[in-house]
């Protein structure tokens, strides 16, 4: 990738944050932050996940309300709280979950707000030829009458980037951009922003990896903890220094020992689920989950991945194909049915799917298992047991809480998915699910949940780890298959596969044989 | 058989038919308005009551039918202003604060009544609007009668449903409304104040309630009853899932609904005494019921109805 | 503004906001009273003395907690599964009418066996009434707020019919009403020379089982978790819809009962003005009490208090008697905003 380091940057500063502090509650997100951007130039801002990076950028945009400290752009204060205010001084923003409106056009998502609320009707052609215009302009190819919800996710990321340029932006921030993204797509992205660069503009480019910061960035500043601790030119500092800021402290990432797979516990054969307009969903998928292995399924998100989940969970039906589990014959389609059948499921959705915010920690580690004898008799629950239960767990997992009547809302998100390992691993499951385990926990808690899978491996279950984070499919499988508009490749040695050859599987094309593992 | 064709066919029938659609249209419309912002209005059976209570008061004190449509405008606004405040700012539940506001609007309107006129036995009446007659098209034979003479109000209502369409998908306005009720991050984000565009779309959406409501007491009928709403803004919530929160298919729906409320009455006036009343009165009940069922699986409901935005949240 | 959500709730402010709530509705609906004419202190003088201020008094707002304290447990079951039953109203007849039907002479059992048999059906009569909604809630997703609410019209229509045509009775001098339910099936007074009935104790009764049922058993577990996020509750391999259905036969069936305690413990017969909204005000007292099957005995008392008291009130002064409804409507809205007031603290900034 070409760097951007012969790029002339000017020194005319266009946008400075001072001074900002932000709490949630008892929590410091942003603390005394100082941060400037000048014409022309790209910074990136890396950190952890819960670093402080989004809640800073939200802060910029006003759609948070810092406590303290103030946002300047081209000279300007930004009154707080008013995205208009900012949008209007010529910052856009690229948010990680896309703010679009499914059931409406790209036109209509990109023209909200451009014209005069009380105007009497909306000036479509005037539209139309702007957008046309940026479109070549910038290479971002876009049908304007589809609706969104149509939309790939490489598109919709180009509506996003659009709606900011129709609106003149001059600083343009990206959070996270290239997350959703496969690599072919993150190149194409990143000639975009050479070309808005070279036009004028400036980015903030949010990240937490270390590779994309260095080849698009040309400045660095790292978050830890809500603190700036560090900031240099990008030419003047390497991957290893950046690593060492960003995580603060050294924390083991324990490692995979070889060991050899047993027998056969899990199977799908030529399973198929069909979605809106019968669309294959995942189409003719198989694979086999052996005793002590890690098979890791990689793909760009969105292209079955989650079905996969669904089906293990027991929330998705089989239209075509076989799920066996062995000695047990074929799993129903039933959530109940799979945790009576002992498969341990860790989903994305911890918050809105794996546990109830609202009920207590006790509550929640007794979800799967309440109507056992251990836990209830004629109908009632069975409270000194569960409370005895749930002390146990959170003591064996180390979640940190007030006190097991909590509710789990009030929990921080590490300590969430620890509720959920609890819930689940205690159980000693053969057949585990985990779907995105580590998404948006810090560094400590992501060694955490790597151990602990680690350690059911090492006990003889067969796991299989969806996940969008490739360092952490390379680092964990035994296995991997990569999973492409549904389908699932064949079985790669994760020690013998490039991350580049990884990233054109995701993207659908083929690999010479002689590469198979 | 022949009879009933005939019947169909009359004038009067049509006529009818437009009058009982009348506060149906601008109940539904109304709602229809709120639920394209996200804002689910429970509150439009009580709103509809203090409409119909306000406009009558208005002009029995003397005031123009005018002044009094526009008073129960006022009055719905008012309700649709608290409305918005506890569940747009606030966030509340919109099913509770919706209930809460019917409960209010109505034992409120009640109250007045009460207090205003407390000697009453029989309700006192006022002059109700009269008919205005479409010149040249009202000499019409058949359609005319039927179509070219009505209430202004009715003529407000079929106006109305051709603007409201119009503002909400060809004018950056309607965009926003239909872009706060999909998503309100993406329209906040795009510097659209959503609770201002919320609470205004639960603003008017109310003030037209009233309105309809009004229809009542100063054009359908000529004095204000304890309880004259009568489910009709239950049924205006049905109609505008039938619609699925389109103008066009409202008034569709609206007409579709009085066509059967105007047969059912001639049929009970016609056939002999086998079915008792009370099965008739049922109709419009049990009609929405079905008019909902039959809509369920299609129904698109505008994705962010029933979420509360609350800026700044983790 | 802003809001942010407290770290720690105690006991306290859970208890103080629904009678701080209440206190704020009283002091808004006094100005309704200053616009009357009267006194505002009189008035609520005389509205509390109408409710307590004699044994009779106290009697009379017993009676009225008792049927209240059946429709506010509906509403309260069913909400904490979100299920919004509306229904009320409906279900509290149907259950009148299935007791009508049995206990007008066609069973002719001792008191022991009938008085249960009749609150037995009036409770399968009011839950088989509201499984329509739900069923066609979990199987074609229709919003039953409405259905619940239109159903109310439908059932006080089938009402109208029947104690105007097949059910009227001819002793009643050409009165809309039904025959009267027999002596065994009648409740028996609690209070020599006053209306209150032994219905106060059932409703006492099921007050304490509800509450038993919602935090010790199963069931209540499962209620609580499909009403506090049903696709979770749905992973964890909790019975959703079976769970739904179930909240729905128990939350009918309470209603039903309100109905049939009205019937055989009051009024003795069926008519249309059996209850004067009873089933709608049931939502107020579930809110007041913050769903809590506990607290409904107290928010119930409460309302039966600001009604009766009311209906005194207006006969000494010239207030209309429907202050008592614009009182707790604004109690509802008064307790919406206070706990949201326990849960978050407002930021004006």
């Amino acid at each position: 990738m070409l760097h951007l380091k012969d790029n002339a940057v000017s020194q005319k500063t266009v946008l400075s944050l001072n001074n900002i502090s932000k709490y949630f509650g008892p929590l410091l997100a942003n603390d005394a932050i100082n941060l400037s951007l000048a014409e022309g130039e790209v910074l990136a801002l890396l950190g952890e996940n819960g670093a402080g990076k989004t809640t800073l950028m939200n802060i910029l945009f006003g759609h948070y309300v810092a406590d303290a400290g103030t946002v300047t752009a081209f000279d300007e204060e930004l009154p707080p709280g008013k995205p208009r205010a900012a949008i209007d001084a010529g910052v856009g923003m690229v948010h990680q979950h896309f703010t679009l409106a499914e059931n409406l056009t790209v036109l209509e998502n990109i023209t909200l707000g451009t014209e005069p609320l009380w105007g009497v009707r909306q000036y479509q052609s005037r539209a139309l030829a702007k957008l046309n215009q940026l479109s070549t302009e910038f290479g971002l190819e876009v049908n304007p009458r589809a609706l969104v919800r149509d939309l790939s996710v490489g598109e919709m990321q180009r509506v996003e980037i659009l709606k900011a340029l129709y609106r003149d932006a001059r600083i343009l921030i990206m959070d996270e951009p290239t997350a959703v993204l496969t690599p072919p797509e993150v190149d194409s992205l990143f000639a975009t922003l050479r070309q808005l660069i070279k036009s004028g503009l400036a980015v903030i480019f949010i990240s937490h990896k270390l590779g994309e910061v260095m080849a698009i960035s040309d400045r660095v500043a790292v978050l830890r903890s809500g603190k700036v601790v560090l900031e240099a030119e990008t030419q003047a500092t390497s991957r290893e220094a950046l690593a060492e800021a960003m995580v603060g402290r050294k924390i083991p990432e324990p490692k995979r020992v070889p060991q050899d797979a047993g027998e056969a516990l899990l199977s799908l054969d030529q399973v198929t689920v069909l979605g809106a307009h019968h669309k294959r969903l995942l189409d003719r998928a198989s694979l086999t989950l052996h005793a002590g292995e890690i098979v890791g399924i990689a793909g760009v998100s969105g292209n079955g991945q989650a079905q996969l989940a669904d089906l293990l969970s027991g929330l998705q039906t089989l239209a075509e194909g076989h799920m066996t589990l062995r000695d047990h014959g074929e799993l129903k389609p039933n959530p109940a049915h799979m945790v009576k059948q002992g498969i341990g499921r860790i989903v994305e959705d911890r918050n809105g799917l794996g546990l109830i915010g609202d009920m207590t920690i006790t509550e929640n580690l007794a979800s799967e298992n309440y109507k056992s004898r251990e836990f209830s008799r004629l109908g009632f629950l069975r409270f000194n047991a569960l409370q005895r239960y749930a002390r146990e767990l959170i003591e064996a997992f180390d979640v940190r809480c007030p006190g097991i009547s909590a509710q789990v809302r009030k929990l921080s998100g590490g300590n969430m998915q620890k509720l959920v390992l609890a819930r689940v691993l205690s159980k000693e499951p053969m057949v585990i699910l985990a779907h995105q385990p580590t998404w948006g926990l810090d560094v400590g808690a992501t060694a955490y949940v790597h151990e602990q899978l680690l350690a059911a491996r090492q006990r003889g279950a067969g796991i299989l780890l969806i996940s969008e984070d490739l360092d952490e499919l390379l680092e964990l499988s035994d296995r991997i298959q990569v999973i492409y508009h549904g389908q699932l490749s064949e079985s790669l040695d994760p020690d013998n596969i490039s991350l580049q050859e990884l990233g054109l599987l995701m993207s659908g094309q083929q690999r010479s044989d002689s590469q198979a593992a | 058989m022949g009879d009933f064709l005939d019947f169909i066919l009359t004038a009067g029938f049509w006529a009818a038919t437009l009058r009982m659609a009348t506060p149906l249209i601008f109940g539904t419309i109304g709602e229809l308005v709120c639920e394209r912002s996200g804002v689910l209005n429970l509150g439009i059976e009580g709103i509809m009551t203090a409409g119909s209570m306000a406009g009558w008061m208005w002009v029995y004190q003397g005031g123009d039918l005018w002044g009094g449509v526009l008073f129960a405008a006022f009055v719905g606004a008012l309700f649709g202003l608290l409305h918005s405040l506890f569940t747009v700012y606030l966030g509340l539940s919109q099913h509770v604060t919706g209930l809460g506001i019917t409960m209010l609007a109505s034992s409120l309107s009640y109250f007045v009544f009460r207090m205003m006129l407390p000697n009453v036995t029989t309700p006192p009446k006022i002059v109700p609007f009269e008919s205005y007659a479409v010149p040249v098209l009202s000499e019409l034979p058949v359609v005319g009668e039927a179509l070219f003479v009505q209430s202004p109000l009715t003529w407000l209502a079929l106006v109305l449903v051709f603007v409201v369409g119009y503002v909400l998908f060809r004018t950056p306005l309607g965009l926003a409304i239909r872009m706060v009720g999909e998503n309100p991050m993406a329209a906040e984000a795009q510097g659209l104040n959503v609770h201002l565009v919320r609470s205004g779309a639960v603003i008017f959406g109310s003030a037209l309630m009233a309105v309809g409501g009004t229809f009542l007491t100063l054009s359908a009928f000529d004095a204000f009853y304890i309880g004259m709403t009568n489910g009709r803004g239950w049924i205006c919530i049905a109609l505008v899932v039938f619609a699925s929160w389109r103008p066009g298919k409202a008034l569709f729906g609206a007409l579709l609904f009085a066509v059967f409320d105007a047969l059912q009455m001639r049929v009970q006036q016609q056939a002999s005494s086998a079915i008792p009343y009370q099965f008739y009165l049922m109709a419009p009940y049990v009609l929405s019921i079905v008019a909902l069922i039959i809509m369920s699986r299609r129904a698109a409901y505008p994705k962010a109805l029933l979420v509360p935005f609350r800026r700044g949240e983790r | 503004m802003r809001l942010e959500p407290r770290e720690h709730v105690s006991l306290l402010t859970l208890v103080a906001g629904p009678v701080l709530a209440v206190v704020a509705a009283m002091a808004i609906c006094s100005l309704l009273i200053v616009w009357s004419g009267s006194s505002v202190l009189e008035a609520y003088a005389l509205l509390f003395k109408g409710a307590l201020g004699s044994r009779f008094a106290i009697s009379e707002t017993l009676t009225r907690t008792t049927v209240l304290i059946f429709t506010g447990l509906a509403a309260a079951v069913a909400f904490r599964a979100k299920l919004w039953n509306i229904g009320g109203e409906g279900q509290l007849y149907m259950g009148a009418c299935a007791a009508t039907m049995l206990g007008t002479g066609l069973l002719e059992w001792s008191a022991y066996l009938l008085i249960p048999t009749l609150f037995l059906a009036g409770a399968l009569a009011g839950g088989l009434l509201l499984i329509v909604p739900t069923l066609l809630k979990t199987h074609l997703k229709v919003d039953e707020v409405v259905t619940t609410l239109l159903l109310n019209f439908i059932i006080l229509l089938v009402v109208n019919y029947l104690v105007f045509g097949p059910w009227k009775d001819p002793m009643a001098m050409g009165w809309p009403q039904a025959a009267p339910i027999i002596d065994q099936g009648l409740l028996p007074p609690l209070l020599a020379k006053t209306r209150l009935h032994a219905g106060l104790l059932v409703a006492l009764a099921f007050a304490i089982g509800t509450w038993v049922l919602m935090r010790f058993t199963v069931w209540g577990y499962e209620i609580r978790a499909v009403g506090a996020n049903p696709k979770a509750a749905g992973f964890a391999g909790v019975p959703v819809n079976r769970t739904i259905i179930r909240t729905a036969l128990i939350s009918g069936g309470l209603a039903g009962m309100a109905g049939v305690c009205e019937l055989i413990g009051l009024k003795g017969y069926l008519t249309l003005d059996l209850s004067p909204g009873f089933g709608y005000t049931g939502i107020v007292v579930a809110m007041l009490a913050g769903l809590n099957p506990l607290g409904v005995i107290f928010s119930s008392f409460f309302v039966a208090v600001v009604f009766n008291g009311a209906d005194s009130m207006s006969r000494a002064l010239s207030v209309s008697n429907y202050i008592a409804e614009v009182i707790t409507a604004v109690s509802l809205l008064a307790v919406l905003v206070s706990m949201l007031l326990t849960r978050y603290r407002i930021k004006w900034k």
